[in-house]
């Protein structure tokens, strides 16, 4: 033994003799991850709140969270001399007399945005994988939280600037705010301390925006990732993956250096985005004051398919007992968002209830081997995609010479007309996908080598696929679908028939499959070449 | 005579002649220098208004009619004045490339002669807003660029977005950019309301507030990309587009990089 390693024992058990820490690290660093490209995106997530966490702090050193009115006298001469609130000023100078201010901005920006990014394409992998099946059912609805409040928590982070952009994004907050039946200006007046816009809501949202919020996502994101470690990782199907076990490297020495190196890939990313490209210029917007507005005004993409759905509503409003209740605020921007969302949160269960599977899962699905739950998700994408789009009508319009009615009409139809088309159409490219499969293994791969047989007949001659291959594409199970009883022994319906009819339906939709390859089939056909 | 120096040393006397020396002075210098410029200026303002109306006749009467009174397809230019015919031709709108909702700023088909002649036909058919001179367009020395700025997001930025790159209006109408616009015709626009623009008269915005809105449009055309590329300044949309594009690409890359190293 060195005297090196001498004294790195002798450190370790003096840890170890009042920790009980070498017990515990032998288990967990031992622990073995598949390894997946897929299975990054959700470190996207956490490295980028990582990075969130230490500009966010550095910001705040400098940012006055008050609607106090300054007379702007920075080195910006196109504001100087301005009246603007003491939260709009301080900003001005983060960006023009901090050292390093700007960067900084602009990094903790570009790296909110790849937050959100990253929480939808993981989330995007969970779903048409099928990895919030039993167990991890718990863990998928706090994903869905983290999605819901990384929203919120990155429309009060643009808001606190207090500029002609964001101030604007704040009116129309209110506005939804106020469009709830009955309680709406009363939450309104609660909100904002009195009418809009008040003294009172830089500094509000910024105590939510850097304490509270942050806190709930540093609990939230512990607990995922303790019921991932608890619940081990999904994988994908091959040969020696099964349902009981988790092939892939230790954590300690592989993973550690994998995770690491990429942490440091995402922080230069998000730096070099930081430093090349211009983000919420607010210099530019100006100071708000409820009297201006700038046109093309938008909000962050992750809001900007709410945007377009308010956009995109036509002018229904009712007059009732005194009251008006503004339809086309009220449905696109609370009811439709409020059934998105708890759609999304409680699909796991959907799932199971239409398909009646009640067994746990740990190998993930190919998305073409569930035709249906991946239709579902193309639909809602669609749906998504279209509201998107028409939150950028105006900037379309004018970049691609249309113009912004037929943009709206256009959406309009679309939202109601193109989901269901891309419902179907997925699910016929999942089904001819696998009946390539199927042929695959029946049949071979295709060489294009033409023979000419001696009867003068040409054939392509067709090459057996490897044993693994054929595995993959034959290793998953095709679920038959529920029969659920509606009439009892004796032909008369049963209490809860109806119910057990949609269960029976539901489930035969998503059991349409091609038959997959059997062995026998194999066998037959063999002998018949 | 006694009477002659009783008066010459009233109380009023002195200024009554001052009144008086003033008034003539100002009456001679008036009537001079307007004698002199008709003699020297009538002559040449009837070339160039007859030159102007063979450009009109060749040119534009097709849809505003032989004598500028408009017609099924185009208004009447009676009382526009040459600043209207200056914007709308010097900057190519005029004469219209098609009949869309909107003329498109284009290279422009006369130069700056015919385009003077035109405009001071117009203006003789009755008066309207005069092209601004230059002196007048001394904005660097008489405009203020943060009150400019104040005033184009009251006033401008709803149409034409708060860094003047223009927006979308109703079917198919649009604000155009204002980067690269001459300062007199952009106080020409102000003055004369083209197309869908309202006319901001010297009333609502003063002339020294006009030069102060040219003063801040050509800071911000100026101004250096501060943070970097500057995407466009249209706001959100371009920044979402790089990061669902530049940003999640390379971190996809290096992701599937990172995975397929360990095989």
């Amino acid at each position: 033994m060195t005297a090196r390693e001498r004294i790195a024992g002798n450190v370790a058990g003096y840890v170890d003799d009042r920790t009980g820490a070498a017990k515990w690290m032998k288990k967990n660093l031992t622990k073995v991850f598949p390894d997946h490209w897929s299975f990054l995106l959700g470190e996207i997530c956490l490295y980028s709140f990582i990075i969130l966490l230490l500009s966010g702090t550095f910001l705040t050193f400098w940012f006055d969270p008050s609607m106090r009115e300054v007379v702007y006298d920075g080195s910006y001469e196109p504001l100087k001399g301005l009246e603007m609130s003491a939260a709009y000023a301080s900003t001005l100078d983060i960006s023009f007399e901090v050292r390093g201010g700007l960067l900084m901005r602009q990094i903790h920006h570009w790296a909110a945005l790849i937050f959100m990014v990253g929480i939808v394409v993981h989330l995007l992998r969970v779903y048409f994988t099928g990895a919030f099946r039993k167990p991890r059912e718990f863990n998928w609805i706090i994903g869905v939280g983290l999605l819901t409040l990384g929203i919120v928590e990155g429309f009060l982070g643009y808001s606190l600037p207090d500029d002609l952009l964001s101030g604007t994004g704040i009116r129309i907050a209110e506005a939804i705010i106020q469009a709830l039946p009955l309680v709406g200006s009363y939450l309104a007046f609660f909100a904002f301390d009195g009418a809009f816009p008040g003294t009172a809501f830089i500094p509000r949202i910024y105590t939510v925006h850097v304490l509270l919020l942050p806190g709930i996502f540093l609990a939230l994101i512990t607990v995922h990732l303790m019921l991932v470690w608890y619940q081990k990782h999904t994988q994908f199907p091959g040969p020696g993956r099964t349902e009981k076990n988790v092939v892939g490297y230790p954590l300690m020495p592989v993973y550690m250096a994998k995770a690491g190196g990429f942490f440091f890939i995402v922080f230069g990313v998000t730096a070099f985005l930081g430093a090349v490209a211009s983000i919420n210029p607010i210099w530019l917007y100006g100071p708000y004051t409820p009297g201006q507005i700038s046109a093309g005004s938008q909000p962050d993409w992750y809001m900007g398919w709410l945007d377009g759905l308010v956009r995109m509503a036509p002018p229904l409003e009712t007059h009732a007992f005194g009251h008006t209740i503004s339809w086309n605020i009220l449905i696109p921007g609370l009811i439709l968002p409020g059934i998105m969302f708890t759609g999304l949160a409680l699909y796991p269960f959907i799932e199971s209830w239409a398909t009646g599977d009640k067994r746990e899962h740990h190998l993930l699905d190919r998305p073409r081997n569930t035709p249906n739950r991946t239709a579902i998700g193309v639909m809602a994408l669609t749906f998504t995609l279209v509201s998107l789009i028409n939150g950028g009508n105006d900037i379309i319009a004018t970049t691609f010479h249309l113009t912004i009615n037929q943009m709206m009409w256009f959406s309009r139809i679309a939202i109601i007309v193109l989901p269901p088309i891309a419902f179907v159409i997925t699910k016929r490219l999942c089904l001819s996908l696998q009946r390539a499969d199927r042929d695959l293994v029946l049949h071979g791969r295709e060489t294009g080598r033409l023979v000419r047989m001696p009867s003068g007949e040409f054939v392509e001659v067709h090459e057996p696929i490897s044993p693994e291959k054929a595995w993959l594409l034959t290793s998953h199970e095709q679920l038959a679908p529920l029969e659920l009883p509606e009439h009892d022994a004796s032909g008369v319906r049963r209490a809860g028939s109806i119910k057990n009819k949609i269960r029976n339906r539901v489930s035969r939709a998503a059991a349409v499959a091609v038959p997959k390859a059997t062995e026998t089939e194999r066998r037959e056909l063999e002998g018949h070449h | 005579m006694k009477r002659l120096s009783r008066l010459r040393r009233h109380r009023a006397a002195g200024p009554i002649l001052l009144i008086f020396a003033l008034f003539t002075i100002g009456t001679t210098f008036q009537v001079a220098s307007a004698v002199n410029n008709e003699t020297t200026s009538v002559a040449d303002r009837a070339v160039t208004i007859e030159e102007g109306k063979q450009i009109f006749l060749k040119g534009c009467s097709s849809c505003h009619g032989l004598n500028a009174e408009g017609g099924q397809i185009a208004p009447s230019l009676i009382g526009v004045g040459a600043a209207s015919v200056d914007f709308q031709v010097a900057t190519g709108r005029m004469p219209m490339a098609d009949m869309s909702v909107q003329a498109m700023r284009k290279d422009p088909v006369y130069n700056a002669e015919e385009v003077h002649a035109l405009a001071t036909y117009v203006a003789s058919l009755a008066p309207g807003p005069q092209v601004p001179g230059e002196e007048l367009l001394n904005y660097e020395r008489d405009g203020s660029v943060a009150e400019g700025g104040e005033l184009f997001r009251t006033n401008c930025a709803m149409c034409h977005n708060f860094a003047g790159q223009g927006g979308a209006l109703t079917q198919g109408k649009y604000a155009p950019t204002l980067m690269g616009v001459e300062p007199r015709h952009i106080y020409e626009a102000m003055i004369t309301g083209p197309q869908s623009m309202p006319v901001f008269s010297d009333k609502t915005i003063t002339p020294e507030e006009k030069l102060s809105i040219i003063k801040w449009i050509k800071s911000a055309e100026s101004e250096p990309q501060l943070g970097g590329a500057a995407l466009g300044r249209v706001g959100p949309v371009t920044e979402g587009l790089l990061v669902w594009t530049l940003g999640i690409g390379l971190l996809i890359g290096v992701a599937v990089w990172l995975a397929m190293k360990a095989r």
